[in-house]
């Protein structure tokens, strides 16, 4: 019965880990400024997270299944680039966000088809992504931002409902629905047997293959749907655009908590582990810090949270 | 109770005289001896009180089932835990063993069921891993190495070429690297975690010499073995321990067998082996050894039966087994599964037959680590239990609670991870995901190894109830005894085919080993224990 509650007590004591962080951050952030604990002020950080828990919630299924996907920054910009020359020519944006997210999950189909069916390491697999996609974005667009100012997709990024902006709206459908997907279904439980161990899931019958493409699919597609909110935020499809996101998602993913080895991790750390990041950016731009300051201060900071989680964690393991 | 008295003794012994160990008529010098060592863990005591001593130039066999704490002292020794209360004493002076290097420099080396050699570094480089300096300052001399290394091999009377890649060589020779790395580190006293468990009969051999040099050259050796034959033929002294406290302690040949393993559980177990009689019913499996070349014997496995694989490591059981199960898919394996042929192509396919198997390799292809019970047992069945991919946790715990009952898996909770429970019950989490799938036709590929005396027991009743539904048992085992006794029929292999089919009356241990050393009939015949 003590090994019960042991392990209850290590779910929220892992997940203490990442919020306790959270909650630290939050607590000095609205110390050094006053400005910061405000509603205006958490609603804008909400909403510079959302594209980063986009992606990363699709990052947690890859990484939960021991792989990884470092072609997110380039397909952000591809899907908005494919999705803005769409509505140019068409003048409709669903069609536009259609097909961008399309091209999304064709990316993600591409990488997982490496990954699952070549058996190319996901990091080697996605690293060709990530210059492909941005090759393509670029030789599509000639290299010069598309900027329009009309349009559907305009309010995905800009959107306001009932007070809160679109993209925290959909930031939370997505959250949502991946929880589901990973802790209530058949999908999500063959994501963690093959992350737990791939050789024992396929001898049990797993089709490990197809669980690992589908996440990279999936990965793709939340990857574009993120793409479609900052292109409506910008009010444009800017090839260049993008780069360096994989390291955020994947520093969200770690922060909550999710073992880069595979087998554990939560969206909702993940959630969490987007909003660390978000607050430090938000506080530090409120503190005028200078911007190459923050560089040094993220990642100190981040090695940091994820040390105290595993002290955290081993203390009570 | 005899055991606590002697317990105390010791600790008495210890206490006024370091030097005179207790109740031993040699009365040889106290080497490295613990009193009243006590270790915890969340949830379970693991040791308690536990008193042992290891003397120098002796092999002391420690028993006991799983969980019974055996593992836990041993880390102990090597520095790899602390306890939480009690002395350690090297020849009488209490010594702290901080960590394995403390430990290695107080003499005390431990060799590990998983071996711990670089396996892309040369046997030379192995040896002397950590210890470079020994060799060269700063640049390896590879000549020098290749020397030093030699000298150690034939200092120990071993043939092993120092230029070999460790990777390269056999589980048995990876072993002997090692001991041979802790015999040039001047260890005094050498613990072994289950040595022989993944090693030929005459790897054992080997091994059993090597033991008896190392033994000569006055090195005290700590042997945990699951295989209790081997204490007769190796230790001088035993110990059992239950529950964390050792309960008995003597020379070898004290105790009868089926004493020691009463001892042990703590109850005596009455047969060994409890087979039931079957009357099989109709053919379940059809399958041939897919070599090309002459028309080979068929295997054929029928309802309520339970078919033995017999045959030397490497003689191919596994790999035909994988081939069967479509865990390596092989064309030229056709099965015929209740009359129609198939070729099975993956592991889902398998299942989808009917197909269920318990792999050797328990950690690295049963288990899937960090995960709970519960989804290790229902991996198999998640279609069942669930509506448009959305799983229904009450049916799958349901399930869960089912088998856990019915194969008496013990844990904590449902959702306790896998890999805290003790090999046999994880032996049991593995088959119960393929009973719960309702598989005819069930592969075990050395169901028993690695698991104690109890839990051998329960997978034995296990086959049994097996048997009586009508299911269908492929049994490989390297523990011939228990693969004469639990099969109704034995298949016995060679260089990867089926050489002879013998039935359970005409088995025995000295039949199946000539035919698995590859004697024909004829030869047999003539001689039937020659070549053994």
């Amino acid at each position: 019965m003590k090994t019960q509650q042991g392990s209850g007590l290590k779910t929220v004591l892992a997940r203490y880990g990442s919020f306790g962080v959270l909650f630290v951050i939050t607590l000095a952030m609205s110390l050094a400024n006053k400005q910061f604990l405000t509603l205006p002020n958490l609603i804008n950080v909400a909403r510079q997270v959302s594209i980063n828990t986009i992606i990363a919630a699709g990052m947690t299924f890859i990484i939960i299944t021991a792989g990884i996907d470092l072609s997110v920054g380039s397909l952000v910009a591809l899907s908005s680039c494919v999705a803005m020359i769409i509505i140019e020519a068409t003048g409709s944006s669903l069609l536009g966000i259609g097909a961008g997210i399309l091209v999304g999950g064709a990316a993600g189909a591409f990488n997982g088809a490496f990954v699952a069916v070549a058996g190319i390491p996901p990091f080697i697999a996605t690293l060709a992504g990530l210059t492909i996609y941005r090759g393509i974005a670029l030789i599509i667009t000639g290299g010069t931002p598309i900027i329009r100012f009309e349009g559907g997709f305009l309010s995905l990024g800009q959107g306001v409902l009932l007070g809160v902006p679109v993209p925290v709206i959909i930031m939370a459908i997505v959250v949502i629905l991946m929880d589901f997907l990973l802790t209530r279904t058949t999908f999500g439980a063959h994501i963690y047997s093959v992350g737990g161990n791939v050789e024992a899931s396929r001898l049990s019958g797993i089709k490990v293959g197809k669980v690992k493409f589908l996440t990279y699919v999936m990965g793709g597609m939340l990857t574009a749907l993120a793409g479609m909110i900052l292109m409506g935020r910008l009010s444009s499809a800017q090839p260049n655009t993008g780069e360096g996101f994989e390291l955020d998602a994947i520093a969200a993913v770690i922060l909550g908590g999710t073992s880069l080895m595979g087998g554990r991790g939560t969206i909702w750390g993940t959630m969490v582990g987007a909003f660390i990041i978000g607050i430090l950016n938000n506080g530090f731009n409120l503190m005028a810090v200078d911007a190459h300051f923050q560089l040094v201060a993220k990642g100190v900071i981040i090695l940091l949270a994820v040390l105290l989680d595993r002290y955290l964690k081993r203390k009570q393991a | 109770m005899s055991d606590n008295s002697e317990s105390k003794v010791s600790d008495n012994d210890g206490l006024r005289a370091p030097e005179g160990a207790s109740g031993s008529p040699a009365g040889l010098p106290a080497g490295l001896s613990v009193e009243g060592i006590s270790k915890g863990f969340p949830g379970v005591q693991a040791l308690d009180d536990v008193f042992f001593s290891l003397r120098r130039g002796e092999v002391h066999a420690i028993l006991g089932e799983n969980g019974a704490g055996k593992s836990t002292l041993l880390k102990i020794l090597s520095g790899a835990l602390q306890p939480d209360s009690g002395r350690i004493l090297l020849d009488g002076t209490e010594v702290h063993l901080r960590n394995p290097k403390s430990a290695s420099d107080a003499g005390v080396a431990a060799i590990y069921q998983e071996l711990s050699l670089v396996p892309w570094l040369s046997v030379a480089h192995n040896l002397f891993l950590g210890r470079e300096k020994m060799v060269g300052r700063f640049v390896m001399s590879p000549k020098k190495l290749h020397r030093k290394a030699s000298e150690v091999f034939s200092a120990l009377g071993l043939s092993l070429d120092p230029n070999a890649l460790a990777g390269n060589l056999g589980m048995a020779e990876q072993q002997l690297v090692e001991i041979s790395r802790a015999f040039s580190r001047n260890a005094r006293f050498i613990l072994m975690d289950e040595p022989t468990a993944s090693l030929t009969e005459t790897e054992i051999n080997l091994l059993f010499k090597k033991i008896e040099t190392l033994k000569k050259a006055g090195v005290g050796i700590l042997y945990i073995s699951h295989r209790l034959e081997e204490i007769f033929r190796i230790a001088d002294r035993v110990t059992v321990m239950r529950d964390g406290k050792s309960v008995y302690s003597g020379l070898a040949g004290e105790l009868s067998l089926p004493e020691l393993i009463s001892t042990m559980v703590g109850r005596s177990i009455g047969n060994h082996y409890p087979k039931e009689a079957v009357s099989p019913g109709e053919v379940l499996l059809e399958a041939e050894d897919g070599v090309s070349g002459p028309e080979g014997i068929l295997f054929t496995l029928r309802k309520g039966e339970v078919v033995g694989l017999a045959g030397l490591v490497g003689a191919g059981r596994t790999e035909w087994a994988r081939k069967v199960f479509g865990a390596d898919p092989d064309p030229e394996i056709r099965l015929r599964i209740s009359g129609t042929e198939v070729t099975v192509n993956s592991p889902r396919h398998a299942r989808d037959l009917g197909l269920g198997m318990v792999p050797e390799n328990r950690k690295d292809h049963g288990l899937i680590s960090g995960r709970s019970v519960l989804h290790n047992i229902t991996i198999t069945i998640l279609d069942w239990v669930s509506r448009f991919a959305i799983v229904d946790r009450r049916r799958q715990s349901a399930v869960s609670a089912e088998y856990i009952g019915k194969l008496s898996i013990k844990c904590p909770s449902d959702s306790a991870d896998i890999t805290t429970l003790s090999g046999g019950n994880q032996q049991k989490a593995v088959l119960a995901k393929w009973l719960a799938r309702r598989g005819k036709i069930i592969i075990l590929d050395e169901p028993t190894r690695g698991i104690d005396v109890g839990a051998k027991l329960e997978m034995y009743q296990q086959m049994n109830a097996l048997c009586r539904e009508g299911k269908g048992i492929i049994l490989i085992s390297s523990d011939l005894p228990e693969l004469l006794s639990m099969s109704d029929r034995l298949y016995v292999m060679h260089e990867r085919r089926f050489v002879a089919s013998i039935s359970r009356e005409e088995a025995s241990q000295e039949r199946v080993l000539a035919y698995a050393s590859g004697l024909n009939d004829s030869q047999i015949l003539r001689n039937g224990s020659e070549g053994v």
